[in-house]
């Protein structure tokens, strides 16, 4: 594996800049990778001579003495994202054939920053599942191994694609998307860096809708920096999306000063769940103790409605997704069957053979959610519960500036555990969904491994639009866990 | 309107839900173009065609025009409203939901007055009125075998618009729906033409013994023309009290209103019904008004057909009848106000009504062409009753000059001036006339003296003959009466 994969989106730039490295080079060693990878099945799209056709672009740029944040960086992208003429999935059969007309705005806005795309990266189907295995196209692999078994285990999800491009040296930093923990999770199963950032903060238009009140795009890197400069390059307000914000875009790499003397941090005491593994407590004291050592103040905090957070969630996203995913009819385009069949068939054909089970799983469950007579019991309370829930962490931080928690209940697993139960696949979102329901942003760090070697990473969560000081105190985590482990799939 | 059953009288209670295409350039939630008549397809943005991953936007535009709707129904304002989304599963309806407004309407409760034909005004309540997305046009007759899809009207901002169930005849039906058309022209806010779908109406009908509880209703869907309205009112009222006196209930259903076959049809019962999940888009925020700017829309409100209707009655001392006629359509009105107003000062605001709403509206009508084409304008009528006024002519001739002025544009002067239809006024020539005249026929004059004032009448006839209509009628009778001293 070539050193040029090694290094940092950070160093990258650095060499790019003093043009001691060519971005033609860069991603020739970056799309080279891609390729040595493919077991990991990472990638639904490999779009190599794009790559290289964009690099020599850049480098042409770059000559002319122009460069943006991103000039010459090699980048993989979810398959939820839209890119003009290069098959967009979503993970699923239903959107066979699918080349937009159009580029999403956060792609646009990596590609205006001088990002060069590498390809499209595997997900669950429309990014529903913690696994990566309700992709149609089959479930990403995680380039980590137990120290003790060779099992194949999950890169996590939905983001699982990018999670493991990034891990396994072949993207210098992949966007994700995440609704209830699918940038955050899929990071701390793989041992990177995931950022969600604030509701509203990057821009919705072009990526393929789930839950529209949750998603939400960042960066997946393997260092804090880099997630920092990938985010600026991402974000910013967009009038095609009403819900994204008009704020300006802070330099977010210059918020990571290393000090977090007197931040308050704030443990939420109802994240202490039952069973929680001896060994996530551990790494979170871990985490507690090193923040603590920096010189923030921890202190114990309550979220009183952190319980109702997972059965809220999986009311109002599968609702939501009943109505974004009716537009898979079989008319306009993707898969269609029993084309010749009156409608109604068509219908039925097409959506039963286009979506995957835990998509039709979601479907039935968002429909029955807001259908007469359930409305109310199920939908309106779940709303309601969701401000109280969002309440809940504006009181917080009345009295702390972050909450420090586990990023997940658990390591990777493998492929084939959790598939036959649903809720127990649920409860990996349930340190992250909390806030993604305030819409609030999230890091995952990696901090430390488990006995059995593999990464777990702690969360950061910040207060609306305070990405800075999360990605602060991220940095400092970092410094502390100097996380430098390898994976096998890099080792080997 | 009371229906006469066998056993008994039944009254007809009657709401209408008119939706009512937006005037503005863009679509509701995306800029393509609304213009009608296009070819298939190609007013079709992204976000209208439901790509994957398309976001709405609100159309300011839009908005706009449904405030200024409800205020000029009168109606309370919303400060707070929101759009959501109604599911349901059609090849018209890309997204597979219509982005609507349900819980939180943008118009609140408002009234329309009624103009009825017997002169009497009557208050009808506006329940609501909502912001929502028209779907687009399946077409079933391009194939045998084939529905095609036609996306350009799928997108477009229509007003549904409720009336509260006061309506109580088909009359009363046709009266709301030209006096809510009227208001949305002077207003510019829907161009209300029914037969190119930009107003389209559900009847909600039920039948009831006068002075009884509400009856089950129905909705006949989709009715498109006023008269088609009161037909289906007419038969479908029929229908129930036909339904209910042989002992059955009405069923709760959505029908179908065919104006070939003159019945309503049943389209979907209760049962059948879609269950729509409303719920509130997430993909939009609430809509949120800045008073001030409702204020400035308010402030800028045209003068509407019930304000003007009163000032034509109090200024210009018009009949209701005229008044309503005038107001109805703003640009009458406004063709009436420029023929008031002459080069010396305001005409005589009844001759001026006289001759719009009677010769002129009736040439109009006849000729088929609109008021912008009209071969006579305002000043040209106007030159016309001023030759009226100072005795140039009489009321008689100006009929004739006026058919003249249709046929070839010229103005009433040049054309009293070329033919010499000038009146005569000189009392000592029309005198000579009628001297003759008494003097030629004795046996007549005769008959006036033992009293017969009916053949004075004949005497002005054969003065106006021998003057080729010419002589000023006042002058003559005057004359005639003192000649034959009748």
């Amino acid at each position: 594996m070539s050193e040029l994969t090694r290094i940092s989106l950070a160093e990258a730039r650095d060499l790019l800049g003093k043009k001691e490295l060519s971005s033609k080079e860069l991603t020739e060693a970056h799309a080279a990778a891609v390729e040595a990878a493919r077991p990991l099945n990472a990638f639904i799209t490999e779009t190599p001579d794009r790559a290289l056709a964009m690099a020599e672009a850049s480098d042409a740029r770059r000559a002319r003495g122009e460069a943006g944040l991103l000039e010459g960086i090699p980048l993989a992208i979810k398959d939820l994202f839209c890119t003009e003429g290069v098959l967009t999935t979503a993970g699923s059969h239903i959107l066979d054939g699918f080349q937009p007309t159009y580029e999403s705005t956060v792609t646009a806005n990596l590609w205006r920053e001088g990002a060069v795309l590498l390809g499209k990266t595997n997900l669950d189907e429309f990014a529903m599942g913690s696994s990566n295995m309700t992709s149609h196209y089959g479930g990403a692999e995680n380039p980590w191994r137990r120290s003790d078994s060779n099992a194949k285990l999950v890169p996590g999800g939905s983001s699982g694609g990018s999670a493991a491009a990034v891990a396994a040296r072949c993207a210098l930093g992949a966007t994700g998307t995440d609704t209830g923990g699918s940038i955050r999770q899929p990071a701390s199963f793989s041992g990177i860096v995931g950022l969600k950032p604030t509701y509203g903060r990057c821009s919705r238009w072009g990526i393929v809708a789930f839950a529209s009140s949750l998603d939400q795009a960042g960066p997946m890197t393997r260092t804090v920096r880099d997630a920092a400069i990938m985010l600026r390059a991402m974000a910013g307000h967009d009038p095609k999306d009403s819900t994204s914000v008009d704020r300006s875009v802070p330099d977010y790499e210059a918020a990571l000063t290393g000090d977090v003397k007197g931040l308050r941090i704030g443990v939420p005491k109802e994240y202490r769940v039952d069973g929680m593994p001896a060994e996530i407590e551990a790494i979170w004291q871990q985490g507690i103790d090193w923040l603590t050592a920096a010189g923030a103040e921890v202190r114990e905090v309550s979220l009183p409605h952190t319980k109702y957070a997972l059965p809220t969630y999986y009311i109002i996203a599968p609702a939501e997704a009943s109505s974004n995913l009716a537009r898979y009819d079989g008319v306009r385009y993707g898969l269609r069957e029993a084309g010749d069949a009156p409608l109604v068939e068509m219908y039925e054909a097409t959506r039963a053979a286009g979506f995957g089970e835990e998509v039709k799983r979601r479907l039935l469950i968002g429909t029955y959610v807001l259908s007469a007579g359930y409305y109310d019991a199920y939908y309106n309370k779940a709303r309601q519960v969701r401000s109280l829930i969002a309440r809940d962490f504006a009181e917080a931080y009345n009295h702390v500036d972050l909450l420090l928690t586990p990023t997940a209940p658990s390591a990777a697993f493998a492929m084939g555990e959790k598939m036959d139960d649903p809720v127990a696949m649920y409860l990996n979102d349930v340190f992250t969904v909390p806030a993604s329901l305030a819409g609030l942003p999230g890091i995952s760090v990696p901090a430390g491994l488990s006995a059995d070697g593999l990464p777990l990473g702690l969360q950061l969560v910040g207060r609306a639009f305070d990405e800075e000081t999360v990605l602060r105190a991220g940095g400092v985590l970092e410094a502390a866990a100097a996380f430098d482990a390898m994976p096998a799939f890099v080792a080997a | 309107m009371l229906i006469e059953g066998d056993t008994g009288t039944w009254e007809m209670v009657i709401g209408l839900e008119v939706h009512a295409q937006v005037i503005s350039e863009a679509k509701l939630f995306s800029g393509a173009s609304t213009a009608f008549g296009a070819a298939p397809n190609s007013q079709v943005s992204l976000v209208d065609a439901a790509m994957p991953g398309m976001l709405p936007v609100l159309n300011r535009v839009c908005v706009e025009q449904a405030i200024r709707t409800g205020l000029g129904l009168k109606a309370h304002i919303n400060h707070f409203s929101v759009f959501e989304r109604k599911n349901y599963f059609y090849p018209d309806l890309p997204a597979g939901y219509q982005i609507s407004q349900y819980a939180h309407p943008i118009v609140g409760e408002g009234t329309i007055l009624l103009d009825l034909e017997d002169g009497e005004v009557r208050e009808v309540g506006i329940e609501r009125l909502h912001l929502e997305q028209d779907a687009g046009k399946s077409l079933h007759d391009q194939d045998p075998y084939k529905t095609y899809v036609d996306l350009n009207r799928a997108g477009v901002a229509l007003m549904e618009i409720v009336s509260k169930p006061d309506l109580r005849s088909p009359a009363e039906a046709g009266a709301y729906l030209r006096k809510l058309r009227s208001i949305l022209r002077y207003l510019g806010t829907c161009d209300g033409n029914m037969d190119e779908g930009s107003m389209r109406c559900d009847v909600n009908l039920s039948v009831r013994r006068p002075g009884d509880p509400l009856g089950t209703r129905t909705e006949t869907k989709n009715v498109n023309s006023i008269r088609f309205v009161q037909q289906a009112i007419e038969i479908e009222a029929r229908r129930q009290v036909e339904v209910l006196e042989s002992g059955g209930t009405v069923v709760q259903e959505t029908r179908l209103f065919d104006h070939r076959s003159g019945e309503t049809r049943s389209m979907r019962s209760k049962e059948e019904a879609h269950d729509y999940r409303y719920f509130p888009d997430p993909d939009l925020l609430p809509l949120e008004l800045d008073p001030a700017w409702v204020a400035e829309i308010k402030a800028a409100l045209p003068e509407l057909p019930d304000a003007k209707k009163r000032r034509f009655m109090e200024d210009f001392g018009l009949s209701a009848y005229d008044a309503q006629v005038l107001v109805a359509e703003q640009a009458n009105a406004a063709f009436f106000e420029a023929v008031l107003q002459g080069p010396k000062g305001r005409r005589d605001p009844k001759t001026v009504a006289n001759w719009v709403t009677g010769a002129y509206f009736g040439a109009l009508n006849a000729s088929g062409v609109g008021l912008a084409e009209a071969p006579v304008d305002a000043e040209k009528l106007g030159g016309l009753l001023d030759l009226i006024a100072d005795d140039t002519i009489s009321g008689r001739i100006a009929k004739d000059v006026f058919e003249e002025m249709w046929q070839t544009g010229r103005p009433a002067g040049e054309i009293v001036e070329a033919k010499g239809l000038k009146q005569i006024t000189d009392t000592g020539e029309i005198e000579a006339i009628v001297d003759k005249i008494v003097a030629d026929n004795p046996d007549q004059a005769a008959q006036v003296a033992e009293g017969n004032q009916k053949v004075v009448g004949w005497f002005v006839g054969q003065v106006m003959k021998a003057t080729q209509g010419k002589a000023n009628p006042g002058v003559v009778n005057k004359l005639l009466k003192g000649k034959l001293g009748g």
